[in-house]
């Protein structure tokens, strides 16, 4: 019963873990772009939580209706300010500049709020659990794995069913017919990083709510989900999904096993899937 | 000639440092239908991706409609009504048929043409309009790509090489629509190595040669032997 305890839980992680990856999955599906600062922007967003709730006394997901907005509209500004420029063949210069990014986010974080763990408070929620024939689970595990479930469709819908995910899709295939259309390529990058940042919110403040944080967890929140998105299938959503729920299974059975071997376990699933299937579970199919 | 819906002054184009077109100067009036013909290399798909914006110059170099076009990007010049169908149809992939249809209507330029005008023209598109654009042979392809641009509005439009690489009676059945699509006043340039097919739907006709005009008039005037001389830079 242990055992099914943890793959139980290692599921609902591996929600977390896909919000960690959709944002990164979307960009590099419609722009080829490698952000490096993914994770720092989750971190980013947990702060701006936190500030939230405590300036505005409000609970941590009413917090998500001024942080979503917030991290949009960062991410809207800093694609045209900045990222747009790297966009070209060379896939280093983005490398680049994100990797340089991550370094200001994290040394920005560190002078606004110290190195010092923080956590926002979500109330009873952290501690609610519901029984299932024995078995007991966390209302916070499952309210985040249901939002995760609920991002991946919506973005879903908003890539296959909307004017702006037609955009995304056309851009992404072929950019110079796609401006013939009149769409504006820097415009729709704006847009496609404003999504990913406001799904990045929702896993900064979820994430905040679950752990303790400091800027300095940015790294390893990128390589969750580096590695739940490679897991999938590069762009295929749902993969994120399965490659996010794959890796938070490794991690809590390998936990299970030995306390030391979480993370580890993570890793080498990681790199089982990566040398039997490299292009990932679930690539995406050819529409 | 009437007023130029789109004139070209001077134009040049680089690649690098490779000139491909030098002092190209055109004058096109509203609802003229224009050949461009000309050998590989001669600069014709280079015209037309300059004129689309895919290429960018000096402002003055594109007049259109009295405002000089030159400088902006393939976007807003399709907001302002000129529409490039590509050589190579250049379907979306990622996108089924209806898909790749509603995307040239993001302009958002209202005129005659409306999806079910498009499904009126080509009727197989409408059976096959949630199929993958991939599946489609190359015939339906061109009639797509051809039906997008339309989806724009286009005060001009702008084929490139629609009949490259499609057998002979699906060339003929795309050249047949023809009128229906320049019969509502639409201007429009036809770039095509196909000359008997360029001169049989225009009443102009501009001879490229190395990224110059070597030949310019109109269809019924130039013989065959002017042509051949403009196209290929020999004396015949």
């Amino acid at each position: 019963m242990d055992w099914v305890s943890a793959i139980l839980q290692g599921t609902l992680l591996g929600g977390l873990y896909a919000l960690f990856a959709a944002g990164l999955s979307l960009i590099f599906g419609v722009m080829r772009l490698v952000n490096i600062a993914h994770g720092d922007l989750i971190v980013l967003a947990a702060y701006m939580g936190l500030s939230t709730t405590v300036m505005l006394g409000v609970h941590p997901f009413m917090a998500l209706l001024i942080v979503m907005p917030a991290m949009a509209g960062i991410g809207y500004v800093l694609q045209r300010g900045i990222l747009n420029r790297t966009l070209g063949d060379d896939i280093l210069p983005p490398l680049l500049v994100t990797f340089g990014l991550s370094v200001i986010i994290q040394n920005a974080l560190l002078e606004a709020y110290s190195a010092d763990p923080q956590k926002m408070n979500a109330g009873v929620i952290e501690t609610a659990g519901v029984s299932l024939g024995g078995l007991t689970l966390g209302v916070l595990p499952l309210v985040t794995f249901a939002i995760a479930v609920a991002v991946i469709a919506g973005l879903q819908f908003i890539f296959y069913r909307t004017a702006l995910g037609r955009a995304f899709r056309a851009t992404s295939d072929n950019s110079d017919i796609a401006q013939l259309m009149g769409l504006n390529k820097a415009h729709v990058f704006g847009m496609a990083m404003a999504l990913a940042l406001a799904v990045t919110a929702i896993a900064g403040i979820l994430l905040g709510v679950r752990t303790s944080f400091d800027p300095s967890v940015g790294g390893a929140r990128l390589i969750f989900g580096f590695e739940a998105v490679i897991i999938g299938g590069l762009g295929n959503l749902w993969g994120t999904l399965a490659g996010g729920v794959i890796l938070g299974v490794a991690q809590t059975l390998g936990a299970k096993i030995d306390p030391g071997w979480q993370l580890l376990a993570g890793h080498v699933a990681f790199l089982v899937v990566l040398a039997i299937r490299p292009q990932g579970l679930f690539p995406r199919v050819t529409h | 000639m009437p007023d130029p819906v789109l004139s070209l002054r001077q134009l040049d184009a680089y690649y690098g440092d490779f000139q491909a077109l030098f002092g190209i100067d055109m004058e096109i009036a509203a609802g003229e239908v224009v050949a461009i013909i000309g050998a590989n290399g001669a600069g014709k798909t280079t015209l037309l991706r300059s004129i689309a914006g895919l290429l960018t110059n000096e402002a003055a170099k594109i007049v259109y409609h009295g405002d000089g076009i030159g400088a902006l990007r393939a976007d807003q010049v399709a907001g302002k009504g000129i529409a490039l169908v590509p050589e190579g149809r250049q379907l979306f992939p990622s996108l089924s048929v209806v898909e790749n249809l509603m995307i040239g209507a993001q302009t958002g330029r209202a005129g005659p043409w409306s999806i079910d005008k498009i499904y009126a023209l080509f009727p197989i598109l409408k059976e096959r309009k949630d199929q993958a654009s991939t599946t489609l042979s190359g015939g339906q392809q061109q009639m797509v790509a051809i039906g997008r641009a339309l989806m724009a509005n286009p005060d001009v439009i702008l084929f490139d090489e629609i009949s490259l690489g499609l057998a002979p009676v699906i060339i003929k059945s795309i050249y047949d629509a023809l009128p229906d699509i320049v019969g509502d006043g639409m201007t429009a340039m036809i770039v095509e190595q196909d000359i008997s097919k360029a001169l049989s739907v225009s009443s102009r006709v501009y001879c490229l040669q190395e990224g110059r005009v070597s030949l310019t008039g109109a269809t019924d005037s130039v013989s065959r032997d002017d042509i051949t001389r403009a196209y290929f830079g020999v004396e015949a």
